[in-house]
């Protein structure tokens, strides 16, 4: 089982790190919006950046020594060109978000003890991000778990890394490898105890071990993301940030497995059509995964209760003659 | 006065005890998974215990059938579910009337059990329908869910999931109207009770020509 789910992760990653392309249009892609043809404004301005921050190898001229030196960059400090142009945020300037004074090199020291900015600060109050709710986003969050570590310094950054982060739900082709790809957002923490104690003082967790419960364990993996059952839904915003404690996580299997299913509001929400299919009951769902419970046939149900009660009074009758003959 | 004759060795008796519990099992595990509901008042056994027991009795059922057909390949069982194109229609048709008609005017039941003859016409064309067809059917795809990797992904443009599982369904519940059947048909014996007596003795009990 240890081994299926760090296949599902090998696969993933994979996915995640094919060769890039040169970036000219926007087409639809199985995870968001296919960005391989995307053009950024500041790409040659950003070059001056990704010229050492965009591998694991930099060189720079001390002008002290007058002589050319070659560094190992900062594991932390690498930004992928590739990921960077795929994300949200790939038609920024480094130096939108970034003090202009980082063009400077050496960097001044105390730049680092600046604040980032968080998502409201340029999403919050904004009418054009106002249809992404950014600020029921920011009250589910505060009634978060996750919240709770802001002192110890969890932000949406942790999450949703500025750099790479891609929105994925809202345009999915391929929903299996959005699951996947959001998924590895929480595993990024939560099955990495080196960045989990980051924040936590609490034990390791086995995340297999604590799921044992669940039948087919990879199969519920592969097919719904972990917010499923670890977030309150939200119907007034695109995605709920509410995650709840370990205590309050959905653990009713008919929570999901069943006609009314929890998934139709959270996982399927973005592609409901609200109508059944061939007589399924929440069809959509049909389209990616087969859901037991939540995706049965009206049809069938329909014609098995006709035949079932035909054969019972066949029955009634055979045993009324039986007993008055 | 009336002969008995030995129809159900106990390799019989034991797998088709097996067979029905497992039946009642699965039937009732199967609507439980299948009629779930938030609020859980259709729940009838709970949706993990119900995938858990409809698993280990699904497994049993299998091992159970593998025996079944094996005892019919290797006992002399096998020869009562061969069908014989000879008088085939007649025969069910004649079968069919004295279900309908012959046994409320108190006629004799036109194929008595003999020692070749464990079935009827009717009797044996539905079990070699329910045993050969679906259940091996019914078998396989649920080993299809059981196991999902083993599905094709899709079929024609369709889940191979959802086939599997339509496939399923219904194979479950043809089988469930003939075990309901089955129960009913156990009482049109010589007394109503008299053929369930004989899966637990294994003896038949042939009533005498007058």
């Amino acid at each position: 089982m240890k081994f299926f789910f760090a296949l599902i992760l090998f696969t993933g990653l994979s996915t995640y790190c094919s060769p890039a392309a040169v970036i000219i249009s926007e087409k639809e892609g199985p995870i968001g919006k296919d960005t391989s043809l995307y053009i950024s404004p500041f790409r040659e301005k950003n070059e001056r950046c990704f010229k050492c921050h965009g591998q694991g190898r930099y060189e720079y001229t001390n002008e002290n020594l007058g002589m050319q030196v070659k560094a190992l960059m900062f594991p932390q400090r690498i930004i992928d060109r590739k990921k960077f142009y795929e994300a949200n945020h790939k038609s920024f300037s480094c130096t939108d978000c970034h003090s202009e004074d980082y063009t400077k090199f050496p960097h001044p020291g105390q730049l680092r003890m600046g604040m980032s900015y968080n998502c409201l600060d340029c999403h919050g109050g904004d009418e054009k991000f106002a249809k992404f709710k950014f600020e029921g986003i920011d009250s589910d969050y505060h009634k978060s778990v996750h919240f709770k570590l802001e002192d110890e310094g969890f932000t949406c950054w942790s999450c949703h890394n500025p750099h790479e982060y891609k929105i994925s739900i809202r345009d999915s082709k391929n929903l299996k490898e959005t699951i996947l790809y959001d998924n590895n957002i929480c595993l990024a923490c939560h099955s990495n105890y080196n960045r989990f104690r980051l924040l936590s003082d609490k034990e390791e967790v086995n995340i297999m071990k604590k799921h044992d419960w669940l039948p087919d364990l990879a199969a519920h993996f592969r097919s719904v993301r972990c917010i499923e059952c670890h977030s309150e839904v939200n119907d007034s915003i695109l995605v709920s940030h509410q995650i709840m404690p370990k205590e309050d996580a959905v653990r009713r299997c008919n929570e999901c497995h069943s006609k009314n299913s929890l998934l139709m509001s959270s996982l399927y929400k973005f592609q409901y059509q609200g109508k059944s299919r061939a007589g399924f009951l929440n069809g959509i769902i049909l389209n990616q995964s087969y859901v037991i419970g939540a995706n049965r046939n009206e049809y069938l149900e329909w014609i098995s209760f006709v035949i079932f009660i035909i054969v019972l009074i066949v029955i009634g009758i055979h045993i009324f003659i039986r007993i008055h003959k | 006065m009336s002969n008995k004759i030995y129809l159900y060795p106990g390799w019989i008796r034991i797998w088709h005890f097996l067979n029905a519990l497992m039946f009642i099992i699965l039937i009732v595990t199967g609507i439980s998974m299948q009629y779930t509901d938030r609020k859980d008042h259709l729940l009838m056994v709970g949706f993990v215990r119900a995938v858990r027991w409809h698993n280990i009795a699904a497994i049993i059922l299998i091992i159970n059938y593998i025996i079944f057909v094996a005892g019919n390949i290797i006992t002399k069982n096998g020869i009562y579910y061969r069908l014989k194109k000879q008088n085939f229609r007649s025969d069910l048709w004649i079968q069919m009337r004295y279900y309908t008609s012959g046994m409320f005017k108190k006629e004799k039941p036109p194929f008595p059990v003999t020692e070749d003859r464990k079935f009827n016409p009717l009797q044996k064309f539905t079990y070699v329908l329910a045993m050969y067809i679906a259940l091996p059917l019914l078998i396989i795809s649920g080993i299809g869910l059981l196991i999902p990797n083993m599905i094709i992904t899709k079929l024609f443009g369709v889940s191979g999931l959802v086939l599997t599982d339509i496939l399923h369904v219904t194979m479950a519940f043809i089988l469930s109207v003939f075990f309901i059947m089955h129960i009913y048909t156990c009482t049109l014996g010589s007394k109503p009770l008299s053929l369930l007596g004989e899966i637990i003795s294994g003896y038949h009990e042939a009533e005498e020509e007058e």
